[in-house]
């Protein structure tokens, strides 16, 4: 579904000096895969994620989306921040209806589709409130509404809930995965959190800093679905200790 | 048996309103009874109440001065308004129109207005123009910088969702960065009319038959002096109530725009 060829981004910075956030990356999401990536900062996650979701172009390879290659934003992809960034100045029904009212196609299906959205991840009853009216936990549920109501199939997030405490992130970690159940699409999460990757994907791409590069891709054989209880598991701790070793070197999983 | 007190309700009410007129009255108070014991000599500084009664005994013209500064800060400042939107947005469209345009306005924000007046009638002639046109140039510069920073201000992310969603230049403006700007723009507007007021009187001590500016240079001319006080006093009674006036539009009809740093972005 998602296929990247040997990409790489360099970016020149203001001072005109060149900074290679990500070289020579090659991989490949399968059709409803739920894909992690996870890695040191500055490895070029965000990066990577805009690479796919055409706001920014590769400076070498290629990004393809279903065998067409991306040169722009296209309409079926979803893109959920690390912050909410909800419009302060629009309900919260507004707010998940504002991708459809910019690209021009806000029609009754699409109403209804936000208002099941919103049932979907619990805030029902909550159309007409205002962003500041609500917790950071329903702000970043409303975002990812936001992000599915043009029913893309694809969904890009990027660190969705590092703003979030960490009993919200345990929730709406849950309740991705619920939703993805619900609603297949090809996923790219990319986090910070080792289990949070674990837990969720089917396979956690992990990367290495400057520049940005493919250390290795885990594949994760946990049943599903799963749940927090699952951190106990064998498999699950083996996943995390692998992926420890890979970002951290052999410094880490000594520590163990 | 007594009915418990109510202390909440009224509360934010006495420290609204009830505390600070408190305080303008025991300060008037304390400054008439200040003139009468020492005997202060009511051409250097008159008492209030003689400001008062001065002042009422010609209420038709001093309402004619009022309504006349009234009309050249509300000119002046919708000048500023429809002036500075474009200019902000032209500021924030591309760094090349920003350096060409910041010198100009620094330019204009270096020159002393008072100076520029006399020489704005000698342009313009000797009506409303030249008071209108200096009230704008006092007014308009922190306008402009507010705009340009609200404008500004736009998290990157929805940006990138405007992009996401193919929006073009204008669309991203008008959907996206404007109505973010708005909270930087009310804060803009608070400071201009402020300004507007200062700008107004500026232009008619330079040149003008009426206004309250033009008021106080005539009455101390003559040596009435009580009334040049009134026309102060109503002055900051007009920078008060348009203030407020423009507190009350943005929570009437910018209700969400309220704090700007309670909003999560």
């Amino acid at each position: 579904m998602i296929l990247l060829e040997g990409v790489g981004k360099t970016f020149v910075t203001r001072a005109g000096e060149e900074v290679e956030a990500l070289a020579d990356v090659s991989l490949e999401a399968r059709r409803n895969e739920f894909v992690c990536l996870v890695g040191p900062s500055g490895c070029g996650k965000s990066t990577l994620l805009r690479l796919v979701a055409g706001l920014v172009a590769p400076s070498a390879g290629a990004v393809s989306i279903a065998g067409s290659a991306v040169t722009e934003p296209r309409a079926d992809t979803g893109i959920v921040f690390q912050a909410p960034t909800l419009l302060p100045w629009a309900s919260v029904l507004d707010n998940v209806l504002f991708p459809l009212d910019m690209m021009g196609r806000l029609d009754a299906a699409g109403r209804g589709r936000a208002r099941d959205l919103l049932a979907l991840v619990g805030l029902a009853g909550f159309e007409r409130k205002y962003p500041r009216e609500l917790s950071g936990g329903m702000q970043q549920r409303a975002g990812i509404c936001r992000a599915l109501v043009h029913d893309p199939d694809i969904l890009l997030m990027d660190e969705p809930f590092g703003a979030l405490d960490a009993l919200t992130r345990e929730e709406l970690t849950i309740e991705v995965m619920r939703i993805w159940r619900e609603r297949p699409k090809t996923i790219l999460f990319v986090t910070h959190s080792i289990p949070e990757a674990v837990l969720l994907a089917d396979r956690v791409v992990v990367m290495s800093a400057r520049p940005g590069r493919v250390a290795e891709i885990v594949t994760i054989d946990l049943p599903r679905p799963r749940d927090f209880d699952m951190e106990a598991r064998r498999e699950f701790q083996d996943a995390t200790h692998r992926i420890r070793g890979l970002i951290f070197g052999g410094r880490h999983a000594r520590a163990h | 048996m007594r009915a418990p007190t109510k202390l909440h309700p009224l509360a934010p009410w006495a420290s609204d309103v009830a505390q600070p007129v408190g305080a303008v009255v025991v300060f008037v108070a304390f400054w008439e009874l200040v003139c009468r014991v020492f005997h202060v000599p009511g051409y250097l500084v008159p008492t209030p109440s003689a400001i008062f009664t001065d002042t009422a005994q010609l209420s038709g013209p001093v309402l004619m001065h009022t309504l006349a500064t009234t009309q050249t800060v509300l000119l002046g400042f919708a000048a500023s308004v429809v002036i500075s939107v474009p200019l902000a947005v032209l500021i924030t469209a591309s760094p090349v129109i920003a350096n060409a345009i910041y010198p100009l306005l620094v330019v204009t924000q270096s020159i002393p207005k008072v100076a520029l007046a006399p020489i704005l009638v000698v342009i313009f002639g000797s009506n409303e123009l030249p008071r209108v046109v200096v009230t704008f140039l006092v007014a308009f510069f922190p306008l402009v910088l507010s705009i340009a920073a609200g404008i500004t201000a736009v998290p990157p992310e929805l940006i990138e969702l405007g992009r996401a969603c193919k929006a073009n230049y204008w669309r991203e403006l008008w959907r996206i960065r404007l109505p973010y700007a708005v909270p930087f723009v009310f804060s803009g507007l608070k400071a201009a009319i402020t300004l507007s007021v200062v700008g107004a009187v500026v232009g008619e001590f330079v040149n003008a038959d009426r206004g309250l500016g033009y008021l106080i240079v005539t009455s101390t001319a003559f040596f009435k002096v009580p009334l040049a006080w009134g026309a102060l006093v109503l002055l900051s009674l007009m920078g008060i109530v348009l203030f407020q006036a423009v507190v009350i539009i943005e929570r009437v009809f910018f209700p969400w725009a309220g704090d700007l740093d309670k909003q999560t972005v």
